[in-house]
C-alpha cells in the first residue's frame, strides 16, 4: 500500500499544467486522505488514540496492532478461509465458463443464444431473490456452514457473467483458424485447449483479476451459508473484529489493513488487466 | 457499449470478427455439450432452482422450521401497511438518486479532467481507483474511524471553527443514512471513472478538430460531441449503477445495519434482517421479489440489448 503522496516534482512543471497537477493533486490526496488515516492509525498505541484522540498526530509506534488482530482476532484463520475460498473459485469459475463459452461460441449448439441469455440472466438477478432457499438448499445437501457451500454458490452465481464475456470475446477469432485446425485431424479438444483458449488469454487475465477481488471481497453470500465463526472468510472475520475490539481502532484499522492488503497486491500487481477486466464486466 | 466491444480491442486477432454461420460440425461433438451442460447444471443448482423457489416462497408463511404455509398475497397486502418497509423503500429510491447520480456525474467529471494524456496521469487515476478493490466491510470500517464522535471530521470541524457541526454522525438518525453514502460513493466514482475512461478514449478525436473549426467552444463540444459520443457507455453506467444500488448491502450493514431506528434501511438490509434474524423467511422473500421486481427493468433492458449483440 505504499502510495508515495505527490511529490514537489509534478508541481514544478510548466505553468500551463501548474493548473491540472493542483486540481488532480488535491483530488488524489483526498482520496488517499482516508486511507493514510487507516495505515497511520495501525501502527499506533491504544494508550496514544486513547488521550490523543484518532485525528491527532501520531506520538507512537508499534507493530502490535498487527499481531492483535492477526492472531487474537482470528484474521489469520480468516485469511486461510478466503484464499482457500476465492482461488478455486476463480479458477474454476473460469475454467468453466471458458468451456461453455466455447461450446456458444463455436458450435451450432441448439437454442445458442437464449442458453446465453438465460445464463446471463442469472448472474444479474439480485442475490437477495436467492438468499433464504440457497441457505436451505445447502442445509439440505449437508453442505450448510462449511467452506464448499461458499464455493459452490459463488461459482453458480458467477458462471453466467464470465460464459457472456468470454463468449463476446472467442467469437472474434476467425473461423478459418478453427477450420484448418479440424482439417488437420483436431478434434474439439484439441481446438479448445491448443487454439482458442490461448487466444483468450488477455480476457482471461482480465477476468481472473477482477474475480479475484470480487469474490474476495464478499460479504453477502459468506454470512448466507456460513455460521462459526471460525468457517468466516476476512470481510465477515472483519466485522467480527468490530464487535470484539470495540473502540480499540488501532487493531480495527490494522485488520483493515490485513483485509485489503491481498486484493491491493493484486491491483498494483495487475493494474494493467484489472482495468480491462472492469471494461469488459461493466455489468457488475 | 463497453461491454459489447471489448473483445474486439482486447483481443490479438488482426481480423475483423467472421460472422458466418458455419462455426462447425453441423451436429454438436458430445464433448461439446458436455462443455455446455456442466456449467449450465451449476448455475441451474445454485441460481435457477433457488430462484424459483424464492419465488414460491414469498407466497407463503415459514420460519424456517415447520413446512412453509400457503398464504397467496397476503406478505405484499402485509408490505402496504409496514412503516419499516415504506421507509426502506424511500431509502433505497434516496440512495438510487444520491448514489447513483453523485457517483455518474462526477465519475463523468473525474475522467474528463484526468483523460488528458500528461506525465503523472496514471498516478492520479490509479489513487482514485485504489478504493474499488478495497472490500466494502473495510471501506465501511475506514469510515466509522472518520465518522467516530472524537473522530477526524469532527475534529477538523472543531479546529476551522465549526464547533456547532460537530456530529455523531453515525448515531443520528438525520444524518445517518448520507453518512453510510459517502464511503460508498468513495469507492464507486474510481469506477464510474475507469468506464467514461474507456468511452472518452474510443471518442474519434477529429470529430472535436469538426467541431473546433465550425467553432464551437469548450462546453459546445462537450454537449454536442462528447455527451452524445458517450450515450454507449452511459446505458452500461445507468446499468451498473441501478444493479449495484439496489444490491448496496455490505458498506450499509457493516455501518450501521440500517440504524438508528432503520434510519439507514434499505430493502436488502432489510430483506436481511427480516429473513435470517426474525426468521421470517416467506415475508423476507417478499421483500427479495420487490427488489427483483425493481431490477427487471434494468435486467431485461441489459439481455435485450445483449442478445442484439450475441449474434
Amino acid at each position: 500500500m505504499a502510495i508515495p503522496r505527490p511529490t514537489a516534482a509534478p508541481r514544478r512543471r510548466r505553468a500551463a499544467t501548474a493548473g491540472f497537477h493542483l486540481g488532480a493533486g488535491a483530488l488524489a490526496v483526498l482520496w488517499l486522505l482516508p486511507i493514510a488515516l487507516v495505515l497511520v492509525t495501525s501502527l499506533r498505541s491504544f494508550d496514544d488514540i486513547a488521550a490523543h484522540g484518532l485525528g491527532s498526530w501520531p506520538r507512537s509506534f508499534t507493530l502490535d496492532n498487527f499481531g492483535l488482530a492477526w492472531v487474537d482476532g482470528g484474521q489469520q484463520r480468516a485469511l486461510v478461509n478466503s484464499l482457500v475460498v476465492t482461488v478455486p473459485c476463480v479458477l474454476v469459475t473460469l475454467a468453466l465458463a471458458a468451456m461453455a463459452a466455447f461450446a456458444l461460441s463455436r458450435y451450432e449448439v441448439p437454442f445458442r443464444r437464449s442458453l446465453l441469455l438465460l445464463m446471463l440472466g442469472g448472474n444479474l438477478l439480485p442475490p437477495q431473490i436467492l438468499l433464504i432457499p440457497v441457505s436451505k438448499l445447502s442445509e439440505m445437501m449437508g453442505v450448510f456452514d462449511t467452506l464448499p457451500a461458499l464455493i459452490g454458490v459463488q461459482i453458480g452465481f458467477g458462471v453466467g457473467f464470465y460464459v457472456f464475456v468470454l463468449h463476446g470475446f472467442m467469437r472474434s477469432i476467425p473461423v478459418e483458424i478453427q477450420q484448418a485446425a479440424v482439417m488437420d485431424g483436431a478434434g474439439p479438444w484439441q481446438v479448445f485447449w491448443r487454439i482458442i483458449l490461448p487466444l483468450t488469454r488477455p480476457a482471461l487475465a482480465a477476468l481472473s483479476a477482477l474475480s479475484f477481488t470480487w469474490i474476495f471481497n464478499d460479504l453477502l453470500w459468506a454470512i448466507t451459508v456460513l455460521r462459526s465463526d471460525s468457517k468466516m472468510p476476512i470481510t465477515a472475520a472483519l466485522i467480527g473484529l468490530q464487535g470484539q475490539y470495540v473502540s480499540m481502532w488501532n487493531v480495527i484499522a490494522a485488520g483493515s489493513v490485513i483485509a485489503a492488503a491481498p486484493t491491493v497486491a493484486v491491483f498494483l500487481r495487475f493494474q494493467r488487466h484489472f482495468v480491462a477486466g472492469l471494461n469488459l464486466g461493466a455489468v457488475k | 457499449m463497453a461491454v459489447l466491444t471489448a473483445p474486439h480491442r482486447g483481443s490479438k486477432v488482426p481480423t475483423p470478427p467472421s460472422r458466418g454461420r458455419d462455426r462447425g460440425p453441423g451436429r454438436t461433438p458430445p464433448l461439446v455439450l458436455a462443455f455446455l451442460l456442466v456449467p449450465l447444471l451449476a448455475e441451474a443448482v445454485w441460481v435457477f432452482w433457488p430462484a424459483l423457489q424464492g419465488f414460491y416462497l414469498s407466497l407463503t408463511n415459514w420460519d424456517g422450521v415447520s413446512a412453509p404455509e400457503f398464504v397467496g398475497l397476503a406478505n405484499f397486502r402485509e408490505m402496504a401497511g409496514d412503516d419499516v418497509f415504506r421507509d426502506a423503500a424511500g431509502h433505497t429510491v434516496l440512495w438510487l438518486v444520491l448514489f447513483g447520480g453523485l457517483s455518474a456525474v462526477l465519475g463523468l467529471a473525474a475522467a474528463l479532467l484526468l483523460q488528458q494524456e500528461r506525465r503523472g496521469v496514471g498516478f492520479y487515476r490509479a489513487a482514485l481507483f485504489l478504493p474499488v478493490v478495497f472490500s466494502l466491510v473495510a471501506t465501511a470500517l475506514v469510515w466509522q474511524a472518520i465518522y467516530q464522535p472524537d473522530g477526524v471530521l469532527n475534529q477538523l470541524l472543531s479546529s476551522v471553527g465549526l464547533d456547532g457541526l460537530r456530529h455523531a454522525w453515525l448515531a443520528d438518525q438525520d444524518t445517518a443514512l448520507y453518512a453510510v453514502i459517502v464511503p460508498a460513493l468513495w469507492r464507486q466514482i474510481g469506477y464510474v471513472m475507469v468506464l467514461y475512461l474507456a468511452g472518452l478514449k474510443g471518442i474519434d478525436p477529429s470529430l472535436y478538430e469538426a467541431a473546433k473549426v465550425d467553432g464551437a467552444g469548450r462546453w459546445q463540444r462537450f454537449r454536442h460531441v462528447t455527451l452524445p459520443q458517450l450515450r454507449g457507455v452511459n446505458a452500461v453506467v445507468l446499468s451498473v449503477i441501478i444493479i449495484d444500488s439496489l444490491r448496496s448491502f455490505d458498506v450499509v450493514w457493516s455501518l450501521t445495519r440500517g440504524g438508528p431506528y432503520h434510519s439507514s434501511e434499505l430493502l436488502s438490509t432489510y430483506m436481511y434482517s427480516t429473513a435470517f434474524q426474525s426468521l421470517r423467511l416467506g415475508y423476507g422473500s417478499a421483500l427479495a421479489v420487490v427488489i427483483f421486481v425493481l431490477a427487471f427493468g434494468v435486467i431485461a433492458s441489459y439481455l435485450v440489448r445483449a442478445f442484439r449483440e450475441a449474434d
